[in-house]
């Protein structure tokens, strides 16, 4: 295998396979994350769901895909055209490029994700703080103020809870030593007879839970869905938005959806560590656990006013995440000598 | 004019200056903690309460979440009806196989939005369809008019006109929805039938 990484033609060949795998992966999660959601979603309100496309409503998306993608495209009149077009794909380039870095699992040692950089961690957390141009962008150019509004809403938020997600793994990282996610997620501790990788989430209790609020806000889902509050702005950013440009905005939402959760599981809950569960599988079910959450907040919780998610933003999750940094620190200094 | 300006900023002038001397308000102002209702014994305050309050409806909507659903699943498994719901319309016949109409019009007189046509003509020993002087030639219902108040089933003096069960009426085009008087002599489904013949007013 590594003979194949060192060669260069052979590089490239392994890492234009894995990129198509990785769409393939990553889509097909994404359309059975919406059926998930929406089965989930159903039980909690004691209705089904999905349950006429295919089995258990599983090819439900597929018709979902069908349909818009034959829907007419409209650009409406007084927009910026290109920057309307443009908008949209953004926010899928972005959403798909944070896969790029994040390692889906390893089995006996063969490493099949695209790339395994030292920054591994800073680049998701660029990538994923590109998808607010998709939707200030995409508000701006509708030629619509409740897109406009919607927009405008969604980059106070996004900057808001970006610093409380960003400070939230820093613990993380100061305990690892590391930003390259493999090595977070081997992370062995000698405890007493125990010798072996943990879950982080042991160490950084609180990080996790600043992490798992904010990740909810910068992902725009429920609770914190207020750029697209159906109620005041109508659609928000995504009110002129149709067929094919619709879907993109709607991959992205979900591709993130599902970086975050698979994040979450890498960071806090040891990745593809489990007992003994072969490593994809323990992956697999930390990642469905956390989408479920995500769901479970989704159906619970009523969005939060706008002056409520600023001020938990700036006056508890900040500060608390600032806390949560210098106490850490302090520990380690006394711990370590 | 100029009259009326000035008569209208020495009023502002007025107000602004009344301001300071208000006389007190009707209502009493309340003290920041006077009113306030007593806080429970016991009971855990801020960030622990909030939180609780946070698991509770997660405990909820988990709980919710496991109950059955409550979903009838319409086409295959369908809500029992009421013995009396009123659903399209049936002509019926006598056990002899005459037809009932008498080509009254009674029902088309009766109902409300005008969605019977009945064209009667006169019964002869060779052609006989109903045991009255004359019968229905043309007995047509308009569905798409109709509003299912049974008038015409109150109004009918031989029981001829009923409304059925059957509410699953739609279909494609708007020609489907008269109801010919071929459609209408479909017989009945035999619940209904029987439960009309328990009435036994009609006369053969």
């Amino acid at each position: 295998m590594n003979q194949i990484y060192n060669d260069p033609i052979g590089h490239w060949v392994v890492v234009v396979v894995a990129i198509t795998l990785l769409l393939f992966v990553v889509l097909t999660a994404t359309a059975y994350t919406v059926w998930f959601e929406r089965v989930a979603l159903g039980k909690i309100q004691r209705r089904p769901g999905p349950n006429r496309v295919g089995p258990f409503g599983l090819m439900q998306l597929a018709a979902d895909g069908v349909k818009l993608a034959f829907k007419e495209s409209i650009v409406p009149a007084g927009t910026d055209k290109v920057i309307f077009v443009v908008a949209p794909t953004i926010g899928v380039a972005a959403a798909f490029l944070s896969w790029a870095v994040i390692p889906i699992g390893l089995w006996y040692n063969v490493t099949y994700w695209i790339a395994d950089v030292n920054i591994g961690i800073l680049l998701v957390f660029a990538f994923s703080s590109l998808n607010v141009y998709a939707i200030v962008l995409g508000g701006y150019a509708s030629n619509n103020k409740y897109s406009l509004l919607g927009g405008l809403r969604s980059a106070a938020q996004l900057i808001s809870y970006e610093m409380a997600l960003g400070l939230s793994l820093v613990p993380t990282f100061m305990i690892v030593g590391s930003l390259r996610l493999r090595d977070i997620v081997e992370y062995t501790v000698h405890w007493g007879p125990y010798t072996g990788p943990i879950p982080l989430i042991l160490l950084t209790p609180i990080g996790f839970v600043i992490y798992l609020i904010a990740a909810v806000a910068e992902t725009n889902r429920a609770p914190f869905d207020l750029p697209e509050a159906e109620q005041e702005l109508v659609g928000g950013f995504l009110t002129e938005y149709t067929g094919l440009k619709f879907v993109m905005y709607y991959l992205s939402e979900y591709v993130n959806m599902i970086t975050v959760a698979v994040l979450a599981a890498l960071l806090f809950f040891g990745g593809w560590y489990l007992w003994i569960v072969p490593p994809v599988l323990a992956f697999l079910i930390k990642v469905v656990l956390f989408l479920f959450l995500y769901i479970w907040l989704r159906g619970t919780f009523p969005r939060l006013r706008y002056d409520m998610l600023m001020r938990l933003g700036w006056k508890v999750m900040l500060p608390l995440a600032i806390a949560n940094v210098i106490v850490t620190g302090i520990v380690l200094v006394a711990v370590q000598g | 004019m100029p009259d009326e300006e000035k008569g209208s900023d020495e009023g502002l002038a007025e107000g602004q200056g009344a301001e300071k001397h208000l006389p007190p308000h009707p209502t009493p102002l309340r003290g920041s903690t006077e009113g306030v209702p007593p806080k429970p014994e016991g009971e855990v305050s801020g960030v622990v309460r909030d939180v609780a309050a946070l698991a509770g409806g997660l405990k909820t909507t988990l709980q919710e979440f496991f109950r059955p659903v409550v979903t009838t699943m319409y086409p295959e498994d369908k809500t029992p009806r009421s013995e009396r719901y009123r659903g399209r319309h049936y002509l019926r016949r006598y056990d002899n196989g005459l037809e009932r109409c008498i080509g009254c019009e009674l029902c088309a007189a009766a109902c409300p939005v005008g969605c019977i046509l009945v064209i009667a003509a006169e019964n002869t020993d060779e052609n006989r369809v109903s045991p009255g002087e004359r019968y229905a030639k043309t007995y047509e219902i308009n569905m798409l008019r109709c509003i299912f108040c049974g008038y015409c089933e109150d109004a009918c003096p031989v029981q001829a006109i009923v409304l059925g069960p059957e509410y699953e009426l739609s279909d494609t085009s708007r020609e489907k929805f008269i109801y010919t008087k071929e459609k209408l002599l479909e017989p009945l489904p035999p619940d209904v039938e029987a439960r009309l013949n328990a009435k036994k007013k009609d006369v053969p």
